[in-house]
């Protein structure tokens, strides 16, 4: 078992300097100037948005799970943490920035993080995974029965307020594109700067041997504890942007298991201990199901069963996922490396 | 009626629904123990054994012949996971196979809506579920069937896993899968038989659920009702699923009557896992789970 | 070390290929009949996942009307109606992706009707914005009752007020008069979501208002172990137990209330309680058991039995199983239908026989008032009661009626019921005020919009 993940860790990234910063700048001009040039809700509603929360989610979880080896199934609950959080930071502080209020959100999730984080102190491996679990539940528990966090409406679903930056409204799906695009580049800039430092060292030293962590002098427990706050922030801003941005509510439901499965399915495919993985698999598991429907759609003509299609594409997704974990377990970042080595050599 | 009978019958009704969860989680341990794979595709598995029998039935067919059909698929479907997902994948993770698990969930309940539809059925085993009183306690007939199953199917797995040689073979692998290999044990096969024994694990408990919730979709739910069972009892142990499903059944009922009131309604939906992860923080490795550094 | 040159190169066509990919996905959908007059409808319909049942039977039924008046009249005075699916599984994101998808749709959407409270609440900016009706037929959010502040929501026919209302006013007629309701007891048991929650605080009103005592008890989701509940309603032994239930819930609820010995006439289940899908699973569990509905059952009607002929007879029928013509959620979508129908022939009356935009056909719903003659006229007496939208209600004033399960099908068992508008309406305008104010909306007045109209 630790024997796959020090194979691993040589697909992950050493510790750059400042050149290999280069690569993801140029994506992220590409991102904030071309493809804005694009005249498309859709894209930007339908697939950027959720891609950018997603990812970001993706990116706190493969802290804590890639880089430290605490595996979390409570991811959802951190987004739900940080979506009320904001709502509420921002209802009941007037004035109070929008950049204030994520930060106040993934704040919050942090707290939250770091209580739960407690049991990894004690548990291991799947016991671990399925206690936080306990987060999973207990989380949308308290949100769809506590009426104060979505400020007594009675139906419990609540809309986030219109956006403002600065006295610029966000209130086209360009608009709140861009605000994803700039909170997640900073927070993956920051994120880059952290697993390529000391921390990063301390975090993959915890993840393949408590122990041998400890000879070195890593204060385990301070680690640990550490990344589920530093990996629940980034989850919780996540959480906000997903349903600030995105959905433009804000309802428990949308934070269930089959969402933290889904963050989970990221960074599995995107590849542990990668930066760049958290963004690939959520490319992988946001866009892929969208073209797969899109193909089913042209492939059989609008007259068809769109539930039997559906179910097609159910199998056919399983089928790929397991496919692939099959052909590439590694991860698509692996992939991607590979690749590129393959090409310098050329 | 007294407060004293009135938690008995909490009590009873709620090692009576533990029961139910134990009948799924058993599932969980008879893989997790012979491969380390934690199987989510249980629930679709379940869902897939109980929509089979029903449509079979419901097309006319007799009890006993669709009970005998739906346990061949059942193996089948076990054996087939084993060879075409499973085997390929030996060596990875166990996160990575638990994520293989999530995946072939979908193809299993994606193909059991498409060939069998996405109607909801009625099950009737035939057995009444009218209450009865027993020492002035209220007692379902239904509980009393489920837990009689369970027993039995606890005796076979039992009887099989010390007294057959493949139950054996069961043991060695599970107790150390090299040394298994090194005496010559065709691990592939007993890795195809496990899969096939939860398969039809997988079928018993569809069948009891599928009485009680009718046969739909909602029934690949119940494995997140079996998870803190798993967790309390131990991932590797049927004893400790049965003993666990018992506590967390009773627990869970218990603290919705008599906790509800005080915390808020619907604490059941979390407060198994509190229970659970209460107990882990004393005993990290479940009541009867090997003590095991394990790491994912 | 690679040139930066074919680095640039490299970082532009995998740039190129994911653009491809999006445009692709982006390329709007153009009907292929653009030409012929018609009025599209995008169904973000579910016929998979654990609510396929509902989903089948009420798309179904929406889409078998719309073929029916293709099929029998040629269209709304000649336009005729066209629609496609996208299927969402009943979860939000990919609601908001169909919605995303379908609004691109040449010409633009009539109007849409998700049947799922989430799904709903995450269009109800879109649709203010894109000036499109959005139809949640019995459910939805109450306040959007108040058509002041949200012009562009309708929760037709019935809201979940009305529902409480509604069916405490039959308990009391079962009782024998609403005076005979003082020091009853009630317990309610909800379904653990905040669809379930919604109507918590109603009880409590109703409750002080005819003097019984309410219990209410919340079932987490998905509902699938209630022996804790049941044995507390044991405990409490109430006179009735309403069932505001959803899913897999309904049957277990049922199953669990044999066990325990609770009697299912006495349990009065909701309007997502009310299905065929409901019930069979409960087996004999559930004979007895009442429920409430805003629509009739059965195929005795004339609009259902014109389906049956004309539709299903030429094979253009969209249930798979005939034998569900006429069930529960098959006849709310032939409602559902009939009212998105008439709202674009009142509108039609307006503007025109013509393709109509999304916020012509919103004019049609704010003045769609159906009286029992013209429903009657429509071949759907008896099916349902009446509609009477204004400006200022966005509801119209739906009846409702009881129907109780005898172990095959329902029967109906009440008259139409009026629930009680005038003491739900002040606290459906101060909750409507209150997202107003959240969002910075400034309420119409409804006043002058009449006028205006007229």
């Amino acid at each position: 078992m630790s024997s796959a993940i020090l194979e691993r860790q040589a697909n992950s990234q050493g510790l750059p300097g400042l050149k290999s910063f280069r690569g993801p700048f140029l994506v992220l001009l590409v991102f904030a100037v071309v493809i804005p040039q694009v005249h498309s809700d859709y894209l930007f509603d339908a697939i950027l948005t959720p891609f950018l929360a997603i990812s970001l989610a993706a990116l706190g979880l493969n802290l804590l799970t890639g880089y430290a080896g605490q595996v979390s199934l409570g991811s959802a609950a951190f987004m739900a943490v940080g979506a009320f959080a904001g709502y509420n930071f921002l209802l009941r502080i007037p004035g109070l920035p929008l950049l204030a209020g994520l930060a106040f959100a993934g704040l919050t999730a942090a707290v939250i993080g770091i209580v739960f984080g407690l049991p990894s102190l004690r548990l291991r491996g799947f016991y671990l995974a399925v206690s936080t679990l306990a987060t999973q539940f207990f989380v949308q528990w308290a949100l769809t029965n506590i009426s104060w966090f979505s400020n007594d409406d009675t139906s419990g679903v609540i809309s986030p307020p219109p956006l403002h930056l600065g006295g610029f409204a966000l209130d086209s799906p360009v608009r709140r594109y861009l605000l994803c695009l700039g909170v997640v580049a900073v927070l993956t800039f920051l994120a880059m700067r952290l697993v390529s430092g000391q921390t990063g060292r301390a975090l993959i030293a915890v993840r393949d041997s408590e122990l041998g962590a400890r000879v070195l002098g890593v204060k385990v427990l301070r680690t640990k504890l550490f990344i589920f706050a530093v990996s629940s922030f980034y989850i919780g801003v996540a959480g906000a942007l997903w349903s600030f941005a995105y959905l433009r509510t804000i309802e428990p439901d949308g934070f269930d298991l089959d969402r933290s499965f889904q963050i989970l399915f990221v960074i599995i495919i995107g590849g542990l201990a990668s930066i760049r993985g958290a963004f690939l698999g959520a490319a992988f598991i946001v866009v892929l199901p969208l073209l797969l429907s899109r193909a089913g759609a042209i492939l059989l003509g609008p007259g068809f069963d769109s539930g039997l299609v559906d179910l097609v594409q159910k199998i056919f997704l399983g089928a790929l996922i397991i496919l692939f974990l099959r052909l590439e377990p590694a991860g698509l970042s692996a992939l991607v490396g590979r690749l590129r080595i393959r090409r310098n050599a050329t | 009626m007294s407060a004293w009978s009135f938690f008995f019958e909490v009590l009873v009704a709620g090692l009576a629904a533990g029961i139910m969860y134990s009948l799924v989680a058993i599932g969980f341990v008879l893989i997790y123990k012979t491969s380390g794979v934690l199987n989510f595709a249980q629930g679709a598995m379940l869902l897939f054994a109980a929509l089979t029998f029903v449509s079979l039935h419901e097309r006319g067919m007799p009890f006993l012949y669709a009970l005998a059909i739906t346990f061949l698929v059942m193996v089948i479907l076990g054996i087939a996971i084993e060879k075409f997902v499973l085997r390929p994948m030996i060596n990875q993770p166990p996160i990575t196979l638990f994520m293989v698990t999530l995946g072939l969930s979908y193809i299993i309940e994606g193909s059991a809506e498409l060939i069998w539809g996405t109607q909801v059925h009625g099950l009737d085993l035939g057995i009444q579920d009218e209450p009865m009183q027993i020492a002035g306690v209220l007692v379902s007939q239904f509980d009393l069937f489920c837990a009689a199953v369970a027993a039995v199917m606890v005796a076979a797995l039992t009887i099989l896993f010390r007294y057959t040689r493949i139950g054996l073979s069961f043991r060695a692998a599970a107790e150390d899968q090299y040394a298994a290999l090194n005496i010559g044990l065709r691990l592939p096969f007993i890795w195809a038989a496990v899969w096939a024994t939860a398969g039809i694990v997988a079928l018993v408990a569809g069948l009891l659920w599928g009485a009680r919730t009718g046969v739909q979709f909602s029934l690949s739910l119940v494995v997140l009702k079996s998870l803190p069972v798993l967790v309390l009892g131990g991932f590797d142990s049927i004893a400790g699923a049965i003993i666990g499903g018992l506590i967390i059944g009773a627990t869970e009922n218990l603290a919705q009557v008599y906790l509800g009131p005080y915390i808020g309604d619907g604490i059941d939906s979390w407060i198994a896992y509190v229970v659970a992860l209460g107990f882990l923080l004393v005993r990290p490795s479940g009541l009867f789970g090997q003590k095991l550094v394990e790491r994912v | 070390m690679v040139p930066i040159a074919k680095r640039l190169a490299a970082l532009a066509r995998s740039t190129a290929l994911v653009a491809g990919f999006a445009l692709a996905a982006a390329i709007p959908m153009v009907s292929a009949q653009a030409a012929q007059p018609e009025q599209y409808f995008p169904l973000q319909s579910y016929r998979v996942g654990p609510y396929a049942a509902g989903g089948t039977g009420f798309f179904g039924g929406f889409i078998d009307y719309m073929n029916l008046i293709n099929l029998r009249d040629g269209g709304v005075n000649g336009v005729k109606l066209t629609w496609d699916e996208c299927e969402t599984q009943y979860i939000v994101e990919r609601g908001v992706e169909c919605y995303q998808r379908q609004k691109t749709h040449v010409p633009g959407p009539s109007a849409w009707n998700p049947l799922s409270v989430g799904i709903a609440y995450a269009m109800i900016d879109g649709v203010t914005a894109d000036k499109v009706p959005l139809i949640t037929i019995d459910h939805g959010r109450t306040d959007s009752t108040d058509g002041a502040v949200f012009p562009y929501v309708f929760p037709l026919l019935m809201n979940p007020y009305s529902e409480s209302s509604g069916i405490i006013n039959f308990i009391g007629s079962r009782l024998g008069g609403d005076a005979k309701l003082a020091g009853k007891s009630i317990v309610v048991l909800y379904h653990g979501s905040p669809y379930g929650r919604e109507t918590v605080p109603i009880y409590k009103l109703l409750a002080a208002k005819y003097g019984f005592t309410v219990k209410q008890i919340e079932v987490p989701a998905p509902g699938t172990e209630q022996e804790s509940e049941w044995l507390t309603i044991r405990r409490t032994n109430p006179n009735y137990v309403v069932l505001r239930g959803w899913g897999v819930m309904n049957p277990v609820a049922l199953k669990t209330a044999q066990k325990v010995g609770f009697p299912a006439d006495h349990i009065i289940g909701n309007v997502w309680s009310n299905s065929e899908e409901d019930v069979i699973p409960a087996g004999g569990a559930a004979k007895g058991y009442i429920a409430l509905t805003t629509q009739a059952t059965g195929t005795t009607y004339p609009v259902v039995q014109d389906i049956e002929r004309l539709v299903y007879g030429a094979g253009k029928g969209n249930l798979a199983d005939k034998a569900r013509i006429g069930s529960v959620y098959h006849n709310l979508g032939i409602v559902n239908g009939i009212l998105n129908v008439e709202a674009i022939r009142i509108a039609q009356a307006k503007f025109g026989d013509r393709t109509l935009t999304g916020d012509e056909v919103r004019w049609g719903f704010e003045h769609l008032q159906l009286d029992p003659a013209r429903v009657k006229a429509l071949g759907a007496e008896g099916l349902f009661h009446s509609i009477n939208v204004t400006c200022s209600n966005h509801e119209g004033d739906g009846y409702v009626t009881f129907q109780q399960w005898d172990g095959a099908k329902w029967v109906r068992i009440s008259d139409w019921i009026a629930p009680d508008w005038t003491l739900l309406r002040p606290i459906i305008e101060t909750s409507a005020n209150k997202y107003a104010k959240e969002h910075s909306i400034t309420p119409r007045d409804c006043a002058k919009e009449t006028v205006a109209a007229n």
